[in-house]
């Protein structure tokens, strides 16, 4: 998000708080957050690829809802949902261009029109041919991964991008990754699939179609988060008051707080980052260890400052959205790192990765052993966290930095237990430690951003190399 | 979540009379911070709170750059701040130093060189001592855009510096009148153009429109926020610069400079709006650079015509290089022994010049170095034995 679509929907939620009566609000933030997804949708060189993303995050959330639907009806309000999608679709087809609400000019009226009912026809068949809705649901986790797959992978996406150029009459050796920079998609599938799979589990409450997309591309977090949970928000989204003085003082802070973090302390901080490029360029071990200081803190500073932003609007919006930092990098230990930083990630992917894993582990007749699952499932969620952000080696390697830091600080932590029971009567040397072992842990995670901040491993051993001398 | 029970569990719940308060008190603050700063403007001031020559070193040449992204280094018009950067401000003049001060145009200031290849970093490395055993040390002031005026301007700045001897490159371009206000940096520093006007009484008008005097609004923290912000970025870039050493983009090709001349351009023989005719001290700034020999007062200045590219190509009958036609370059050269200015300007062979007619290679820039070495210690020398 940019400072002027900040300043654009903090006012719009004085005027949603203020104005509008509350047996619409829900409507409203529903219509706001369709048209949102496609302003804040970046340009794309290949038309109209930046209309064609928005409205197949909405076709997504769809279908997201009809599988998880609990029966097999349709409701008035979400065929009213339904048709007020399908009209602001078309809406934003004849008039964003005009009234700048679209990235760049979109489609034909008539040709979006004829694509919609092609593509509502051809999921009602769907829908007929596939009855177990189990095995839908499954498949279309599935289909959100391979998506998911597309996008982050360099040669898929690279692809993709020339397939289109070739459709649409562009320059093909202009093709670039950029050309479909799905926006939010990322944080998109990790809702879809958050609801699908406590669908299959049968925790997922009932969500109408309205609630299902609010929460789906609520558009203060669809960029970056926070990944609320649907019965979570959906409790919000029922309630909606208007915006009372607690609320306004209290969103405006985050958001002013935020702004102040993202744009002026993590864009200054940018200047002097690790990248590629600085990496090969630095002179000298110290030089590496300040670019990687900066890295550490911009990454923070960036992302905890926009996620006060999502926060602080969302409070406006009558929306408590959740925490996602809790002061990361003052913790004394890795396991207390990741229930610190990026919150919601970390949640999803013990829901979904780590406690389902080691559940079938540990459910084998021939199990392992407690620490090999415990190694498992810390690698496997870290290397799924790693790989959410990019498909390449070095997330991987990130990824796999984290599982084992995680599973080697647990074996710590089942040695040391009753020395540092202790040390309860030794208040100084406790703070002693404390601090060093946040030095200590503060450096395992930033010297495991080298591999997040660069494009390839060999750079990533290089600069390692020369941090500690070589 | 504890971190921020400081806004969400308040002693007193917030009410709207509250967030109204709060706000017209904000906007009270605004305005009187942005009052006081406009009257008092303190833009000198913020220039010297640098980060340079106490927490990074500073810089081998007076800030400059078009892509900051890449060269670590950008162009402001805070000559507090240009200066406060640059390794002088943090060099106090040593009991044996012989301190020499280098100004001049981009090629001084070495486009497309790196910090070691300049003219002053040869001259430095050839390790100069005075027959007095002094240490030579000279500091590289070069700024691109051709203008006496920029130069004074700068010279006058660094004279605080106590430099012992002046060394001014210049060429012809440097004395057209309509460059003296090209440079940005006169523009923007208005109050001090004015100055050297009056006590120069310089042919430079002071109402000059390009001049770019600030109004009020334009004086407060939201006026000058950019201006701000460029001071700023320049502290950050600071530590990239210091981690990579790099202050410039390298590009991996450029356009090289113009040796033959296409038929229209070859035959254009006006420069800077003269057509041919004799060029005196009168039409071109040599007023501007008596300012210059005022400015410098007893410290002694040596004045160099720096060399040129001097072409053999289609139309170089009538054209030395994309600068100069013929008739306006020998015109000015008859006036520079008058001027007690030193001749140079064919003493790089045309094969060591780079994207321009006056920027040079590095081996350009050794060949130059050893001349001005040479005639650096000529003059030092003497004004030691003066002494």
């Amino acid at each position: 998000m940019t400072l002027v679509s900040i300043v654009v929907f903090g006012i719009g939620a004085a005027l949603y708080g203020l104005i509008v009566p509350a047996r619409w609000r829900g409507w409203v933030l529903l219509a706001t957050s369709v048209v949102a997804i496609y302003w804040l949708q970046p340009a794309s060189p290949v038309r109209p690829v930046d209309f064609v993303l928005p409205t197949a995050t909405l076709v997504l959330g769809v279908i997201g809802w009809w599988l998880t639907r609990p029966d097999s009806t349709l409701d008035r309000d979400s065929a009213f949902t339904l048709g007020l999608i399908g009209v602001a679709v078309v809406a934003l087809s004849a008039l964003g261009g005009l009234i700048g609400l679209t990235a760049s000019p979109p489609p034909n009226v008539l040709e979006v029109v004829f694509t919609l009912v092609l593509v509502t026809a051809a999921l009602v068949s769907l829908a007929a041919l596939v009855p177990d809705r189990v095995r839908t649901l499954t498949l279309f986790i599935v289909l959100i991964l391979i998506i998911f797959a597309i996008l982050k992978v360099d040669t898929l996406a690279l692809a993709l991008s020339h397939w289109l150029r070739a459709r649409t009459g562009r320059v093909l050796h202009l093709a670039a990754m950029s050309d479909v920079q799905w926006l939010g998609f990322s944080y998109v599938a990790f809702r879809l699939i958050h609801t699908l799979r406590d669908r299959q589990t049968g925790k997922l409450p009932p969500l109408s179609l309205r609630e299902y997309v609010t929460y789906l591309i609520f558009f203060p977090a669809y960029t970056a988060g926070p990944i609320d949970r649907a019965e979570r928000f959906v409790k919000d989204y029922r309630a909606l008051p208007g915006l009372d003085a607690p609320r306004a003082v209290e969103g405006v802070s985050r958001i002013v707080i935020g702004i102040f973090k993202k744009f002026v302390i993590a864009d200054s901080l940018a200047l002097f980052a690790l990248d590629a490029v600085k990496a090969s360029q630095a002179q000298t071990g110290s030089g590496l260890w300040l670019l990687l200081y900066a890295y550490s803190f911009r990454l923070f500073f960036d992302f905890s400052g926009y996620s006060d932003i999502a926060i602080g609007l969302g409070r406006l919006f009558s929306i408590n959205l959740p925490e996602n930092f809790d002061r990361p990098y003052l913790k004394t230990n890795i396991t207390a790192f990741w229930q610190s930083w990026h919150i919601t990630l970390s949640t999803w992917a013990r829901f979904y990765v780590f406690t389902p894993l080691s559940r079938y582990l540990l459910s084998r007749p021939h199990k392992p052993s407690a620490n090999l699952v415990v190694l498992i499932c810390q690698a496997a969620t870290m290397v799924v966290i790693g790989l959410w952000h990019g498909i390449t080696p070095n997330f991987v390697i990130w990824g796999l930095w984290h599982g084992v830091g995680l599973w080697l600080h647990k074996l710590y932590t089942d040695r040391t237990r009753t020395y540092y029971q202790t040390l309860s009567e030794r208040p100084r040397l406790r703070r002693a430690i404390s601090w060093g072992a946040a030095l200590l842990t503060f450096h395992f995670v930033a010297l495991g951003w080298v591999w997040f901040a660069l494009p390839d491993v060999n750079l990533s051993l290089n600069v390692l190399r020369r941090l500690f001398g070589g | 979540m504890a971190q921020w029970d400081w806004l969400v569990r308040p002693e007193a719940p917030y009410t709207w009379r509250f967030a109204r308060n709060v706000v017209i008190k904000a906007l009270i603050l605004f305005v009187l911070l942005n009052a006081l700063f406009a009257l008092l403007n303190p833009s000198a001031l913020v220039g010297r709170l640098s980060a340079y020559n106490v927490l990074l070193p500073g810089r081998d040449r007076l800030p400059y750059g078009e892509n900051p992204d890449q060269s670590y280094n950008l162009s402001l018009n805070n000559l507090d701040a240009m200066f406060s950067a640059h390794q002088i401000a943090g060099t106090p003049k040593a009991a044996d130093e012989y301190r020499v001060l280098l100004i001049g145009d981009s090629s001084v200031w070495g486009v497309l060189l790196k910090p070691d290849e300049t003219l002053s970093a040869y001259l430095n490395a050839a390790q100069y001592r005075t027959a007095s055993g002094q240490r030579v040390r000279i500091y590289n002031l070069g700024y691109p855009i051709q203008s006496l005026m920029k130069d004074v301007l700068l010279l006058q700045y660094a004279m605080r510096y106590q430099p012992d001897l002046v060394i001014w490159m210049v060429t012809l371009e440097s004395f057209a009148p309509n460059q003296q206000l090209e440079s940005m940096l006169v523009r923007a520093n208005p109050d001090l153009a004015h100055r050297l006007i009056a006590a120069y009484h310089l042919k430079i008008d002071p109402s000059d429109p390009r001049f770019s005097v600030p109004s009020l609004l334009d004086r407060t923290i939201v006026g000058q926020r950019r201006p701000l912000a460029d001071v700023l970025r320049l502290q950050l870039y600071g530590a990239t610069w210091s981690i990579t050493r790099i202050d410039q983009r390298y590009p991996k090709f450029y356009e090289p400079h113009m040796e033959n001349f296409s038929e229209n351009f070859g035959r254009d023989v006006t420069w800077q709006g003269f057509q041919p005719q004799p060029l005196t001290t009168d039409n071109l700034a040599f007023d501007v650079l008596e300012a210059g020999r005022g400015v410098v007062g007893s410290v002694p200045l040596i004045i160099i015509n720096e060399p040129i590219f001097i072409s053999s190509g289609v139309n170089s009958d009538v054209r030395y290089d994309f600068f100069y036609p013929r008739w306006a370059y020998d015109a000015y050269r008859q006036l520079l022994p008058a001027a007690q200015i030193i001749d140079l300007w064919n003493l790089i062979s045309s094969d060591q010049f780079t994207d321009s007619a006056v920027h040079l290679t590095p081996a350009g820039s050794r060949q130059l170095a050893a001349k001005v070495g040479e005639l650096m210690m000529q003059t030092a020398n003497a004004a030691q034995q003066h002494r």
